[in-house]
């Protein structure tokens, strides 16, 4: 059986999963490591990994402004702002 | 007016004056609000900016200015980008996003004169194969409200087969195009890897998401896909290269011309997907028109097919706990209420915004990169998916297409499979194996059972999405699966 650390795995997450919750989660995902683990069974020595479906790299384009940022209108949505700042709970005290 | 009208044939009754745009638009929304109680297809109608949109292409087609789509409506599934109308992707974390910008593909069709009606439901973050996943509740099919329209596209499927939307946009990252389309009757085309810009698409799993479309024909298909392929310089992975062919397609008024296929198609039949396939009639009544058609069919072998889906959730969880790692309450998306610090605010809004689905997701992506795991499970998915993209290769040496089941069966009833997350992805195993290895993939209605309709999958090696649409085009000229609709009431509402 899979050894998962549901605790540790959901803080690396960022997730507050409660108790019950934790457990329905950790039935599952035992269910899906299994099924995962037929993976292991597969022989791919000398197999280079395929990161891009086309075996490529990112297309760059010319290191010139294209657009002007609109911090209003992308700020508009932010829970909470002030000043043009992203507002968020006191970090050092 | 018909609401299961090909855009072809509202291509024509536009230009001859036989309706306007408006009237289309009205039309189409009005039975949309009628259906929508029931079938859930839309998350919201954009009724403003639908006429709006359609009064300035009534304008353009009286100047003579129309291209092949201006005037057309359609539904965009609710995970692309409009700029001023909220787009959730079916998610409590974006209920109530409205984006600053316009995906690269809307912006191509709207500004081709597309008309856009609303946003189309989806499994939350496009993760599902049932469109049970959505905060804004289960879609229903058409052909039967107490089955699921199949996921993640399931919105987008359902208006299309409810006559709600005569067309519309989809994503499809392990099927979400393919598998919805079988199992509502109507066709669906994922194309390559890299063919259409992910420019304002929500991103899931970055290294399989492609956008493609939901519709009644493959002309119509090859219509829509033509005003928004190609190179984006917004998007880093769309492929460079323009394709002449769809270049010429873009300005036909009816694509039927660009639709003529080539001789002598050799047709491969996979057997690992056949042996997993209880009930194969309806493909080889398909098959038999293929060879009618002086095709030759073989077997072909793709060996790796059991490792896909494996493979598959440990690249797409990979990616998706990567990918929604930017939802922290801070800049945009659900904020919890008083957090009392940031940890606090980081997880108490990423609990409440994220459905059950999302989170299984991305912890099993955790799990798979988290430190100790990485080779076992990351870097052995990405040799797996190296393999599966090499049994293509080979088979395309011997073969020009793959025909092949898009779907188990039919369409199953909704609650039949939302306990175990594990026999919910089987569902899975044809559509995967393309994704991974970033194929173009199409699924077209061949036959029905149970009333409820089936679909069969052509596959193509990268960027032969031509002998796809051309080959489907020829399959519905001798057929007509794809002009039957299911009866709905609109009283019934």
């Amino acid at each position: 059986m899979a050894d998962i650390d549901i605790a540790h795995l959901s803080r690396l997450a960022q997730l507050a999963l409660d108790d019950g919750e934790r457990a329905r989660v950790l039935q599952d995902l035992e269910r899906i490591i299994v099924m995962v683990d037929q993976m292991q069974s597969i022989d791919t020595g000398g197999v280079a990994p395929l990161a891009h479906p086309l075996d490529a790299g990112a297309t760059l384009r010319p290191d010139q402004v294209t657009e002007e940022i609109d911090r209003e209108l992308y700020q508009a949505g932010a829970p909470a702002t002030e000043r043009g700042f992203y507002l968020v709970p006191r970090v050092v005290d | 007016m018909d609401p299961f009208a090909e855009i072809t044939r509202l291509r024509r009754g536009l230009d001859d004056g036989e309706f306007s745009s408006r009237e289309l638009a009205e039309f189409y929304l009005s039975r949309s609000r009628q259906l929508n109680p029931q079938i859930n297809g839309y998350i919201n109608l954009s009724e403003d900016r639908a006429l709006a949109q359609a009064a300035a292409a009534d304008a353009r087609i009286a100047a003579g200015e129309a291209g092949p789509v201006t005037g057309i409506p359609l539904a965009h599934k609710d995970i692309f980008c409009t700029r001023g109308i909220p787009t959730t992707c079916a998610s409590r974390m974006l209920a109530s996003f409205v984006p600053p910008y316009d995906a690269t593909v809307v912006e191509r069709l709207e500004g081709a004169g597309a008309v856009t009606l609303g946003k189309a439901n989806l499994d939350e973050f496009a993760m599902g194969s049932s469109n049970e996943n959505s905060y804004f509740g289960a879609v229903s099919n058409p052909w039967d409200t107490s089955r699921v329209p199949g996921g993640s596209s399931g919105g987008s499927a359902a208006t299309v087969a409810a006559g709600m939307a005569p067309i519309a946009t989809g994503t499809d990252t392990g099927g979400s195009i393919r598998q919805p389309a079988a199992f509502c009757g109507v066709c669906g085309l994922k194309p390559t890897y890299g063919r259409v810009s992910r420019y304002g698409m929500v991103a899931f799993a970055s290294s399989l998401d492609q956008g493609g479309v939901l519709g009644r024909s493959a002309a119509d298909i090859a219509m829509l896909l033509a005003q928004f392929a190609g190179p984006d310089p917004k998007d880093a992975t769309s492929h460079p290269e323009s394709d002449p062919w769809l270049n010429a397609l873009r300005e036909m008024p009816d694509p039927e011309q660009a639709l003529t296929p080539s001789d002598g198609l050799r047709v491969g039949l996979p057997k690992e997907y056949f042996a997993h396939l209880a009930e194969a009639g309806h493909l080889d009544e398909a098959s038999k028109l293929f060879e009618s058609w002086g095709c030759t069919l073989t077997e072909v072998s793709l060996p790796h097919t059991d490792a896909a889906i494996p493979a598959y959730y440990v690249i797409a969880g990979a990616e998706a706990s990567t990918n929604l790692s930017r939802y922290d309450g801070v800049r945009y998306g659900h904020r919890c209420s008083d957090p009392v610090s940031l940890e606090d605010l980081y997880q108490r809004s990423r609990t409440e915004g994220f459905g059950a689905e999302v989170k299984r997701r991305i912890l099993t992506g955790t799990y798979a990169l988290s430190v100790g795991y990485f080779d076992a499970y990351y870097l052995q998915a990405q040799k797996i998916r190296r393999l599966i993209q090499n049994d293509f290769l080979t088979a395309f040496e011997s073969v020009d297409m793959i025909l092949a089941p898009t779907a188990p069966g039919v369409a199953f009833a909704k609650d039949d499979l939302t306990a175990d997350p594990v026999a919910m992805y089987q569902q899975d195993l044809f559509t995967i194996p393309a994704s991974l290895a970033g194929l173009p993939a199409m699924s077209v209605p061949c036959g029905v059972q149970d009333n409820l309709p089936l679909g069969m999958q052509l596959i193509a090696p990268h960027f032969a999405e031509r002998t796809l649409l051309a080959w489907s085009h020829r399959f519905q000229q001798a057929t007509d699966w794809h002009t039957r609709h299911p009866t709905l009431s609109e009283a019934a509402t």
